[in-house]
């Protein structure tokens, strides 16, 4: 009764051509943002905002990133961690070559060497497909991993072989380091992430969208409609890699603080496939959602038995969490396989609907 | 030096110089192409007959060894812990069946895919819950294996074997030749290449599709159940070994997803190649280079065939 497009007429292609249709979902929308910028910083503690938002809105992104290439061009990945290490260590070079360009200036632009190396990895993608591409993925994350320990330019020849990140501010406020407040970093995490969203809704609504869409759904019929195949998806990894080489340098600079190569490991790049087949292969908002999903539940899991006043032993939670997991994730592959973005639609067409059953 | 004579010239040269060191580097590669020929195995067998391409038995590989040791930890003696083992991981397989693959039949691949990562972060958990996650040591002597090395004084040098790898050799043989049997000879066999052949064709002649992936997954948990056994005698038992199985992989998309030779010849393809450019190639790059090498070698093969040296061409249809 509330949700229904009822009533609101479209006067020009534009209009009816808009991403958000409806008004509600606008109205929705606004009201998410609102809460994002205003509400979480106002009541949200430290905690809250340095181990919950930052690394769900950066997870987010990179689940985006992946989701661009699995979601929407049906190209399986298991390298996105690599290309987020890349997009990492490309900002640390930078930041550390060029120190007085602002820093959120370089984590912008890692996103284009990381890109670059994406398209290497991508080159294969026209002759191999399937699963047999998923494994050659693996090349990538595996070779830039060794690259991470192994080539100590990197890392400015540093001893530890970690990159730690330098203290830099903007407009005088310190944004990156030790001294920069989480209210700031989640700021500017919120920013970027809804700007590089935003973009991404557009490209993938669009031509170059739809091209990637026809080319997962059957890349012969699409070459026969006249889609180039080999750019498009070279392009897909361009995208692709490129955001997730700004959500692996919004992850060292604006989250970790600083960063082992392990950190960009194969467990991080199965985590994110996890996110987006949870959330919704070929869905944005499926990303957050799976992002939630998967990084909130460990959080949650550890502190429930504190909450209800058992104590169990640090590694039973952390042996139970996994078991969690892999559950949940079975039963929600079960329960539904398109992922939770379908749950929204479903809801959406029930509340659209409502109160008559169809 | 000349960095292309250091690439083309200079291996060689080493190789042909201490020919009981090459012959030593590639008895290591091919005990450990073996090894990754028999984790290979296992995905080969699940993905023929249900065409999943099961994540998990990299897992279902270090459950397997750890039941062994943690079953004659208790004071199970070390062969009837076997069986139980064997009996666990026909559980297993049987679980698997009625509560993963059962409910998502007819679901795209990559969701099954994905349903075999939440088993193995599942397996994961319930070993570490119930094994606890400290390294294990193999009970190789309680088995029967033998222990030691043999030195041969060949090459004008010497060559030692460990005979641990001889036996895993042996035994990887026996398992391999008694595989190929049972798909041969036996109506089980027969049922199961129908049904790796043509899932709806199978269904149509009476095979059931629910008993023959038990049968399926049942085999790849005895393949793990021998591969966790191995690699557990030659290094211990713990999850780091899952990291190995995933060393299978370019195992896998070398010689093909539908193979079973393709496996064994890609194992070895592997296991050698790599041992050689680490041993020889590694120090130009500054070591460690065996973490992607093998990854690089499978692409490179598949550049000029798509599908794996033996998989099966997959013809296109509109």
């Amino acid at each position: 009764m509330f949700y229904r497009e009822a009533g609101q007429f479209k006067a020009t292609y534009a209009a009816d051509q808009a991403v958000f249709p409806i008004r509600q979902d606008r109205i929705g929308l606004a009201l998410i943002l609102v809460a994002a910028y205003v509400a979480v910083p106002l009541l949200g503690g430290d905690f809250l905002l340095s181990s919950v938002m930052i690394p769900f809105l950066i997870l987010s992104l990179a689940a985006i990133a992946l989701n661009i290439l699995t979601g929407y061009a049906g190209l399986v990945s298991l390298g996105t961690a690599g290309f987020m290490g890349a997009g990492a260590y490309a900002a640390y070079k930078l930041s550390t070559l060029f120190p007085q360009v602002n820093i959120l200036v370089w984590i912008v632009v890692s996103g284009f060497a990381s890109c670059a190396i994406g398209v290497l990895f991508g080159l294969p993608s026209l002759r191999i497909k399937g699963f047999y591409l998923t494994v050659a993925t693996l090349a990538s994350q595996f070779f830039l991993q060794w690259c991470f320990v192994r080539v100590s330019w990197l890392y400015n020849y540093n001893p530890s072989g970690a990159i730690e990140v330098p203290a830099r501010a903007l407009f005088g406020l310190a944004i990156t380091g030790p001294s920069a407040s989480p209210v700031t970093r989640y700021l500017i995490v919120l920013t970027i992430v809804v700007a590089m969203t935003w973009f991404a809704s557009n490209l993938v609504h669009g031509r170059i969208g739809r091209s990637w869409m026809a080319i997962r759904d059957m890349d012969i019929a699409a070459q026969l409609i006249g889609i180039r195949l080999y750019p498009a998806k070279l392009l897909a990894f361009a995208v692709s890699s490129f955001y997730a080489g700004v959500a692996g340098a919004m992850m060292v600079f604006l989250w970790l603080g600083a960063a082992e190569p392990d950190a960009f490991n194969i467990n991080l790049s199965f985590l994110l496939l996890f996110m987006v087949i949870i959330g919704g292969l070929g869905s944005l908002t499926g990303s957050f959602f799976g992002a939630a999903l998967i990084h909130i539940l460990p959080i949650a899991v550890r502190q429930a038995p504190a909450s209800v006043g058992l104590t169990i032993g640090g590694a039973t939670v952390e042996h139970l969490t996994y078991v969690i997991t892999g559950a949940m994730i079975i039963v929600f592959l079960i329960v539904e396989p398109h992922g939770l973005a379908r749950l929204l639609q479903i809801g959406k067409q029930k509340l659209r609907t409502w109160p008559f059953p169809y | 030096m000349n960095p292309l004579y250091q690439i083309f010239v200079d291996p060689f040269v080493q190789m042909a110089g201490a020919p009981d060191l090459f012959a030593q580097t590639i008895w290591e590669g091919f005990v450990g192409g073996m090894l990754y020929a028999l984790i290979a195995l296992g995905y080969v067998l699940i993905f023929k007959a249900s065409g999943v391409f099961n994540f998990a038995q990299g897992i279902m590989m270090v459950f397997a060894a750890l039941t062994l040791v943690g079953l004659h930890e208790m004071g199970v003696h070390a062969y009837i812990a076997l069986l139980l083992t064997l009996g666990v991981m026909y559980l297993l397989a049987v679980g698997v069946e009625r509560a993963v693959l059962r409910p998502l039949v007819n679901q795209p691949d990559i969701i099954l895919f994905m349903a075999t990562f939440g088993l193995t972060y599942l397996l994961i958990g319930a070993g570490e819950l119930v094994f606890g996650g400290n390294p294990k040591t193999m009970i190789a002597k309680e088995l029967g294996l033998p222990s030691g090395g043999i030195d041969f004084n060949i090459l004008g040098g010497l060559v030692s074997l460990q005979r641990i790898d001889i036996a895993a050799a042996v035994i990887a043989s026996i398992l391999v030749a008694g595989l190929a049997a049972f798909f041969q000879y036996t109506r089980v066999g027969r049922a199961l290449r129908a049904v790796a052949d043509d899932h709806q064709a199978a269904l149509s002649v009476g095979i059931s599709l629910n008993e023959i992936w038990v049968v399926v997954w049942f085999a790849a948990g005895v393949v793990a159940l021998a591969t966790g056994v191995m690699w557990g005698a030659r290094s211990n038992v713990s999850f780091a070994l899952q990291i190995v199985a995933l060393k299978a992989l370019p195992v896998l998309i070398l010689g093909g997803f539908t193979s079973v030779p393709g496996a064994i010849v890609g194992g070895l393809v592997v296991g050698i190649g790599e041992k050689l450019g680490e041993f020889y190639w590694g120090p130009l790059l500054g070591g460690g280079i065996e973490s992607w090498l093998a990854y690089v070698i499978a692409l490179a093969f598949l550049l000029f065939r798509p599908h794996g040296l033996f998989g099966e061409k997959i013809i296109e249809r509109i």
